[in-house]
């Protein structure tokens, strides 16, 4: 490995304790954040049971992010990721026994348990997917924005994808055109140091990713992307530039994964030392929580009162997704077409 | 209180060695702590608690082997826990684990997937001697995986100038294994992980082979070609003819096609019917392990570029493969694995094991039915089919794709074209459903072509 490791320590901004954002606030993404995880983990042990089968791949490690631009989304405004996509959709208000019930691939699923883990979709909850293609969404997310500049809607769209899809070749065709047509996109590159077994040292000649814009002229920002505060501010800032018609912005959210890539991974391309070392110093979580003590609105009655909460949603998905009937035989040929209309 | 239970790693794993327990009666765990290691013929796990509690009662000892999964292992007695629930499986990340656990592989090999109806490893009731296999020549069980690592490596020692490249086939040992030790008898430079950028490797690729190399390009599987399938067709099928014949390209495609075991419709397409459209490529699609190996040999020498596509739930099948120096299979062979005078059914790929099987249940009642194994796709062996068909009178395709525009379709064309009147019902074809693969697994179950489905078909056309 050539390159000096930029993983362990976030080169990113890092919040102060923040007079600014209220207890409610902090409560809020403290809970939301804590579903993801606990609704995770959840999700491994149905895997382990049989009842979710293919492809899962967990986001825990990664919660500050979906979580923290959630909080400046505005209604309407799209979001759009990859096959790790549960911690978004929960992000997004998707309810978690729609979530996990198409996990168990159920008739009550979000997609009736035809699409499964990767490919799961709200447009309630302006969530376009869930794709199994990597760097597909990434394309897809700048014509989302290019129907808002169309419509002149004001919205923005929230284009995640990981360290590895970075390098997809659709990804610079899209900053390209995001950038001449100055289309409201906000670029979310969650860069969790690995894409399955291969570290972004062995697969990227740039490994600061914020920069990949540069020929492009997209501005692009480096972002502690285990705080959700420095998240919740960068994705403010970068959203206020697409929407003020400034055109695309690239947020590098430093993070780390800390499962294996899915399900049954070997891990053997790094070490338990490294994932314990982040897992000690970093978690998004007991930051949060650390950041709430140093400010003085850690209230240990309302945290027992969030985790009771959601330990109950969660356990109550899980039951659902487990006793959720299997579709109808006859959803097999339905929504392969429309009706044209006449 | 609950029962921890035992996890599985994969749906397909039915059961496991408990290796070691980290906690013991009375520890008091959180979710997330690390209570026990498992250990199968893949991988070596770590299991993590979910629930919160004191850990009541171990109730499986360290050591024991083949602990079934969901057997309880232990119990914990804690607030808020009811319902039985199987510890967590996790990497484990210390580089304990068998080298052997493909990532993206969610099928236990060799055991049926859920669907009941898995890589069907039939050998037929009387093997029939390959014309190819060298007289006293001995046979080994080889799975497909390690026959198609064995080409690439007698290829690459037989020729410097093939060299392997693609998404984790390096350091990662390929995600499904296939390229297992390439890397330690090459090095970096013949053996090459890429990023994942398909378009882009496979048009270096298909550049190196015009500048005269001999690429094999691995995609993690066929599904990731679709990015890459403007170079594949454009560029690799076409320059030959376009050059008038001054440029050559001398490559291989290869990697996973078809549908796995539940991992839904981005990522179960079946491309045979796709690549075998195009002149200018030949298309291969072996199932046993002997042609997978003796026919990726001969696509590694083939001048022209050689779609190969494998299949997931094949890999870690055994077969016999014969002991000799150069085993090669000729491209654009078919090759009958099973005689009989009633009706028959051509096959390639995964769908040659369902076949099998179908024609010894068709057999039990009385049916004899001629496998064909189709395994070149393009040259396509058509007159091995109408040399059957002309005793049989009866066809039944069988393909794991959509049937539209599919290989069936082309494989009835061709025995219209020169069997018609020999032909005593019309044929049948037996495929996936038209719709993308569901992710459901009764939907899956349904949608997929099986056994059962093979014998309607053929008893359709049997009029029986
Ligand atoms: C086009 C394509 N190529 C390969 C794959 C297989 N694959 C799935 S995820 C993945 C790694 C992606 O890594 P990254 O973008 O860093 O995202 P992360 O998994 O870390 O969230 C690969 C190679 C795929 N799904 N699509
Ligand atoms: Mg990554």
């Amino acid at each position: 490995m050539a390159r000096a490791r930029a993983a362990a320590k976030p080169g990113g901004k890092t919040t102060k304790p923040d007079a600014k954002t209220g207890k409610d606030d902090l409560l809020g993404y403290y809970r939301d954040m804590l579903l993801i995880r606990r609704f995770e983990e959840r999700a491994g042990q149905l895997y382990g049971m049989g009842l979710i089968g293919g492809f899962c791949h967990l986001y825990i490690g990664q919660e500050a992010i979906a979580v923290g631009v959630q909080a400046i989304k505005k209604p309407g405004d799209q979001v759009i990721t990859g096959y790790r996509d549960h911690g978004h959709m929960l992000a997004c208000g998707m309810d978690p026994r729609e979530v996990m019930a198409e996990l168990t691939g159920r008739a009550g699923g979000s997609s009736h348990g035809k699409g499964g883990s990767m490919h799961m979709f709200s447009t309630a909850a302006d969530f376009y997917g869930g794709h199994g293609i990597v760097g597909a969404q990434v394309s897809l997310g700048t014509g989302l924005a290019m129907a808002n500049r169309y419509r002149n809607t004001g919205n923005v769209s929230f284009t995640y994808f990981g360290d590895g899809a970075a390098n997809q070749g659709q990804v610079y065709e899209s900053f390209n055109m995001a950038e001449l047509w100055r289309l409201p996109v906000v670029y979310v590159i969650e860069n969790n140091q690995y894409a399955m077994g291969t570290s972004i040292e062995r697969s990227s000649a740039e490994t600061e990713l914020f920069r990949r814009g540069a020929s492009f002229r997209i501005p692009g920002e480096v972002v502690d992307g285990m705080d959700v505060i420095a998240v919740r501010d960068a994705a403010a800032k970068a959203a206020e530039h697409a929407r003020a018609g400034e055109g695309p912005y690239i947020l590098e959210m430093k993070t780390y994964r800390y499962r294996g890539h899915s399900m049954s991974d070997p891990a053997k391309y790094r070490t338990r030392e490294e994932v314990d070392e982040v897992r000690k110093t970093r978690d998004p979580i007991e930051h949060l929580q650390e950041l709430m003590a140093r400010q003085g609105v850690a209230d240990d009655a309302a945290l027992k009162a969030i985790d009771a909460d959601v330990k109950r949603i969660v356990a109550d998905a899980a039951e659902f997704a487990r006793t959720s009937p299997e579709p109808d035989p006859s959803e097999l040929y339905t929504d392969v077409y429309l009706e044209a209309a006449r | 209180m609950t029962d921890i239970l035992m996890p599985a790693l994969s749906p397909t794993m039915e059961e496991g060695t408990l290796a070691k327990w980290h906690v013991k009666k009375g520890d008091a765990v959180k979710s997330g702590d690390i209570i026990a290691e498992i250990e199968t013929d893949k991988a070596t796990m770590e299991v993590e608690a979910v629930d919160e509690g004191v850990v009541e009662d171990i109730l499986v000892a360290e050591g024991t082997e083949a602990v079934k999964v969901n057997t309880p292992i232990a119990r914990l007695a804690g607030e808020g826990a009811s319902a039985a629930a199987p510890a967590e499986p996790t990497a484990k990340a210390n580089g304990a684990a068998a080298s052997d656990a493909p990532e993206e592989q969610p099928a236990a090999e060799a055991k049926a997937p859920p669907t009941g109806e898995g890589p069907a490893a039939v050998t037929p009731a009387e093997p029939l001697r390959d014309p190819e296999l060298p007289q006293g020549a001995t046979l080994t069980k080889v799975t497909v995986r390690d026959a198609l690592r064995d080409a690439m490596a007698e290829e690459m020692r037989r020729d410097e100038s093939v060299f392997l490249m693609g998404e984790e086939v390096a350091q990662y040992q390929g995600a499904y294994k296939v390229s297992r030790g390439l890397l330690d008898e090459f090095g970096e430079r013949r053996v090459i992980d890429t990023p994942i950028t398909e378009h882009g490797f496979t048009g270096l690729g298909v550049g190196a082979a015009m500048a005269g190399l001999k690429p094999i390009v691995e995609f993690m599987t066929w599904n990731f070609a679709m990015q890459a399938i403007d170079q594949i067709i454009n560029s690799a099928a076409k320059t030959l003819y376009m050059s008038g014949g001054q440029i050559r390209c001398s490559i291989v495609l290869r990697g996973p096609n078809g549908a796995a075991s539940r991992v839904a419709a981005q990522h179960s397409h079946d491309y045979s019917s796709w690549y075998a459209n195009v002149p200018g490529l030949k298309v291969v699609a072996p199932y046993d392990a002997a042609d997978a190996k003796g026919l990726l040999k001969a696509a590694i020498r083939d001048p022209n570029p050689v779609v190969f596509l494998e299949h997931e739930m094949l890999y870690g099948v055994e077969f016999d493969v014969p002991d000799v120096d150069d085993w090669i299979v000729p491209i654009g062979k078919a090759k009958v694995r099973r005689t009989g005078a009633d009706v028959t059914i051509t096959a390639h790929s995964r769908m040659v094991g369902l076949a099998l099987k179908a024609a010894e249940e068709l057999a039990a009642e009385g049916i004899e039915a001629e496998v064909i194994d189709l395994r070149t796709l393009r040259p396509l062996d058509h007159e091995t089919v109408v040399e059957s068909v002309k005793k049989t009178g009866r066809l039944v395709t069988a393909e794991e794709g959509w049937g539209s525009m599919g290989v069936g379709a082309e494989v009835i064309a061709r025995v219209l074209e020169h069997a018609f009147d020999y032909l005593d019902a019309p044929p049948a074809r037996v495929c996936q459903e038209d719709v993308p693969l569901p992710y459901a697994a009764n939907l899956e179950v349904l949608s997929l072509p099986s056994v059962e489905k093979i014998v309607q078909a053929a008893k359709a056309v049997s009029y029986r």
